[in-house]
């Protein structure tokens, strides 16, 4: 409705102000959260919170800044492979291969015999593609579904994991080994080179998504298509693979390898409920993924022993929680307030119609509705129908006055003209039903009810050509015509206003 | 290179297979026990668990149930069963309502929900048991694989005067067999429900009811089997016995009875594997059941890689 303008929407209740008041009362309340987190950490480490904050965010240390760097490295990668994984349905795919790189992790620490970062990444892939090929030679050599075998290779790999990581613990160096940091992260922990790796696969992802984005699309949305225009998009598929390995790998000093496939999932899935457009997901995602990385190492510095990868991934869930109640196309809180909304604004359409309805019995004589003959009407008391009015006065389109000591509703231009407009949707598709759909012409009211909240103007448009400029409604009540409420509306003489709108046989 | 001649230590037949049937029967039998009653019941049960594709529904009820343990913990302030079971059970419940919850009312698809939920509940349970380790008596290495070796350190309760064992190995026996009982008990309505939903109904059963039994029993032996595995091995004895039976024979009754025998050397083999490397008895048990996995996907007779080659 382009006719009736700003005061329109403002019936519509449509504002996007509210809604940011909600999302910023959200985050006050995460914040408040997250601090009284940390004064609680603090009390059982006796240090101050802020001097340990001041510290993280100054980056006076270099171990903040290596740990801040490899967050945000950490997640820019977890955050672009997870939207892939999200939108492929393979999340249990990257919670097996999270836990099927931990006796790689061993092997690369005894094949070492120090914790050597590169070492450890070449054994974990090994093990990760060895994991992936298990599950893919189960699949297609026995009758065991997929969902066992890739429970099978993640419990399978983790328990050899876990015996090889007690035998390092028991070796002589073992207690300082730092392999049992692998299984819950200590972002602390990350050595530069490890850094240098996590940025290397960071920028890998970055660039490959940027050069192969419309292979990767089309073989995530319809592999179909891909094949049938000569992509390889099994190539393609295993490079995907092979980054979300890497990231896995990288990630698992940090991260740890229980919790890894949470850093993949949780971010890209928020950016999934905010947007409908792959790219923008991908950049969502990895905002998420870089501040729940960083958020995490915080908390996991303030707290001194705290393992970084469950605090990376409650950071991660308190944005789903917030993305999940508030996103504004698909959140829970935004879609209830649509809702009622929409509730509303059909009850006001129905005044509206009611009030149209009462003038038409006056034989649209005077401006004014009795209230009275109003609340008749609806078969309602005139409290209940004052109350309804209220309602049409507080969106700007009806007022209510006292005249020698009756009350009456007068609706203003905008008023009448949509109070037109739900009686012309209501007859017109009565008219419709009855002469086209051959309904009785009894048994076409209900549904009207219904529709005439719903037709937009380009259908209206077509049902009036269809069915020849109708004057007449099946019940041969008369038809306002849109010609005639455009008319009225474009002409603004003082007598137009007054009445808002001429009646075609006038 | 000395670092593997110290990884595998000595073998000492005599240690390793003699004593703990002889000189240390009392605290290896209660291991051996505890590591057959958890992998019996978890095997029994999974293998219909594994049937009706609800594998990953018991990963993360056996990932989710932490914070409640760890809550009732500090709640009650004691190990008691039943306020440690309460606040296992109200987790899973929460787990599998925030999964319906966030399928149902957002676009997020079953798998990825089920991913958010679970990894999120255990994130809160391993901050809480970093955070109060002391006072709940759980560390992370019991999280994360379980301290089966502890079932020694228990005192013994009697069972009706008739004999003397752990508490926890009690419970866990009463567990395994309300599985094998209620499994026995229920056993046509469980197979016909697991294979033709609709074949049920027209009979007359309620295949809701039997999911709803099904997944509240998976989270009583999930729970108990909690302190003596982990969270995450305990998708080892889930579904390792049952595929691995089932690659030997077509006969449910069979596959059954094949379970209980996995169970059975696996606890075995494990327990003396555990003892000889000095390593946790639940990682031991998990690798020697992968490894009968392993062996029975190439040897099995019929389905087994080798015979589909040479056929």
């Amino acid at each position: 409705m382009k006719l009736a303008g700003e005061s329109w929407k403002r019936f519509c209740g449509l504002s996007f102000a509210p809604a940011l008041r909600w999302a910023l009362a959200g985050v006050l309340v995460l914040l408040f959260a997250a601090s009284a987190e940390a004064a609680r950490i603090s009390d059982m480490q006796d240090t101050n919170v802020w001097e340990q904050a001041i510290r993280f965010f100054s980056l006076r240390d270099d171990v903040v800044r290596t740990a801040l760097l490899g967050s945000i490295f950490l997640g820019i990668s977890c955050g672009l492979l997870g939207s892939f994984i999200v939108v492929r349905k393979l999340s249990l795919f990257g919670d097996t291969l999270s836990h099927a790189v931990l006796p790689g992790v061993a092997i690369g620490y005894l094949v070492a015999g120090e914790k050597d970062p590169f070492a450890i990444f070449v054994g974990a892939t090994v093990a990760g593609v060895l994991g992936t090929v298990v599950v893919n030679l189960i699949k297609k050599t026995t009758h065991i579904k997929e969902d066992s075998s890739l429970g099978m290779v993640l419990a399978g790999f983790y328990g050899i994991g876990i015996v090889l990581m007690n035998r390092i613990q028991k070796l002589p160096t073992g207690t300082q080994s730092g392999v049992n940091k692998f299984l819950f992260g200590q972002a602390a922990a990350v050595s530069p080179t490890e850094v240098w790796m996590i940025a290397g696969v960071a920028v890998a992802a970055v660039l490959m998504v940027l050069l192969f984005y419309r292979q990767f699309l089309l073989g995530s949305f319809d592999i179909g298509f891909a094949r049938s225009l000569g992509l390889p998009a099994g190539l393609f598929h295993y490079l995907l693979m092979m980054l979300l390995a890497f990231t896995v790998v990288v990630s698992l000093q940090a991260v740890g390898a229980v919790l890894v496939s949470a850093m993949l999932v949780i971010p890209a899935a928020s950016a999934y409920l905010l947007t409908d457009r792959m790219h923008r997901m991908l950049v969502l995602a990895s905002v998420f993924g870089i501040f729940s990385g960083v958020l995490g190492a915080f908390f996991s510095f303030l707290g001194n022993s705290l393992p970084t990868g469950p605090l990376m991934v409650l950071a991660a869930s308190s944005i789903f929680t917030l993305s999940f109640l508030f996103s504004p196309k698909h959140g829970l809180v935004s879609r209830w307030r649509k809702r009622r909304r929409g509730q509303k604004r059909i009850e006001n359409e129905n005044t509206l119609k009611a009030i149209y309805q009462v003038r038409e019995s006056y034989g649209f004589a005077g401006e004014g509705v009795r209230v009275k003959d109003l609340a008749l009407r609806m078969g309602e008391t005139t409290d209940e129908t004052r109350r309804r009015l209220e309602k049409l006065a507080a969106v700007g389109v009806c007022d209510l006055k006292e005249i020698e000591g009756k009350s009456y509703a007068f609706l203003n231009p905008d008023g009448w003209l949509r109070a037109c407009a739900v009686v012309r949707n209501h007859r017109l598709w009565e008219l419709y039903l009855t002469n086209q759909a051959e309904y009785e012409p009894d048994h076409v009211h209900d549904d009207a009810e219904v529709i005439e909240h719903i037709l937009g103007e380009e259908t209206v448009r077509h049902l009036e050509r269809l069915l020849d400029y109708p004057a007449e409604d099946p019940h041969g009540k008369l038809i306002p015509s849109l010609a005639d409420l455009q008319r009225s509306l474009t002409k603004g003489s003082s007598e137009d206003k007054a009445t808002g709108y001429r009646m075609p046989n006038q | 290179m000395s670092i593997w001649s110290e990884l595998i230590p000595e073998f000492s037949f005599e240690q390793v297979f003699v004593e703990p049937w002889t000189e240390f029967l009392d605290p290896f039998i209660w291991i051996f026990l505890m590591g057959f009653f958890v992998t019996a019941a978890c095997g029994f049960l999974g293998t219909f668990i594994v049937w009706r594709r609800m594998a990953l529904v018991g990963d993360a009820i056996s990932h989710s149930v932490l914070p409640g343990l760890v809550i009732a913990f500090l709640v009650s302030q004691s190990r008691d069963t039943l306020p440690m079971f309460l606040g296992a059970v109200g987790a899973g419940v929460l787990t599998t309502g925030l999964i319906e919850v966030i399928h149902q009312k957002s676009r997020i698809k079953t798998d990825a929900a089920l991913g958010i939920v679970f990894t999120t509940l255990f994130a809160i349970g391993v901050v809480l048991v970093s955070l109060y380790g002391e006072n709940v008596d759980l560390d992370t290495d019991c999280v994360l694989y379980g301290e089966l070796e502890h079932v020694t350190l228990e005192p013994l309760s009697s069972v009706f005067g008739l004999f003397e064992a752990p508490g926890s190995v009690i419970r866990m026996g009463v567990v395994s067999l309300l599985v094998v009982g209620l499994v026995i008990l229920f056993y046509r309505p469980l197979v016909v429900s697991s294979f033709d939903p609709g074949l049920a109904r027209s009979m007359g059963m309620n295949p809701a009811a039997m999911h709803h039994a099904l997944m509240s029993l998976l989270a009583i032996v999930v729970v108990s089997s909690f302190e003596a595995v982990g969270a995450v091995l305990v998708i080892a004895m889930l579904i390792f016995p049952g595929t691995t039976a089932s690659l030997l024979s077509d006969r449910l009754p069979v596959i059954l009875g094949i379970t209980l025998v996995i169970a059975f050397l696996g606890a075995l083999l494990g327990m003396h594997f555990a003892l000889w490397l000095d390593i946790s008895t639940a990682g031991a048990i998990s690798t020697v059941i992968f490894g009968m996995f392993l062996l029975a996907w190439v040897f099995a007779p019929r389905r087994g890689l080798l015979w589909q080659v040479f056929r």
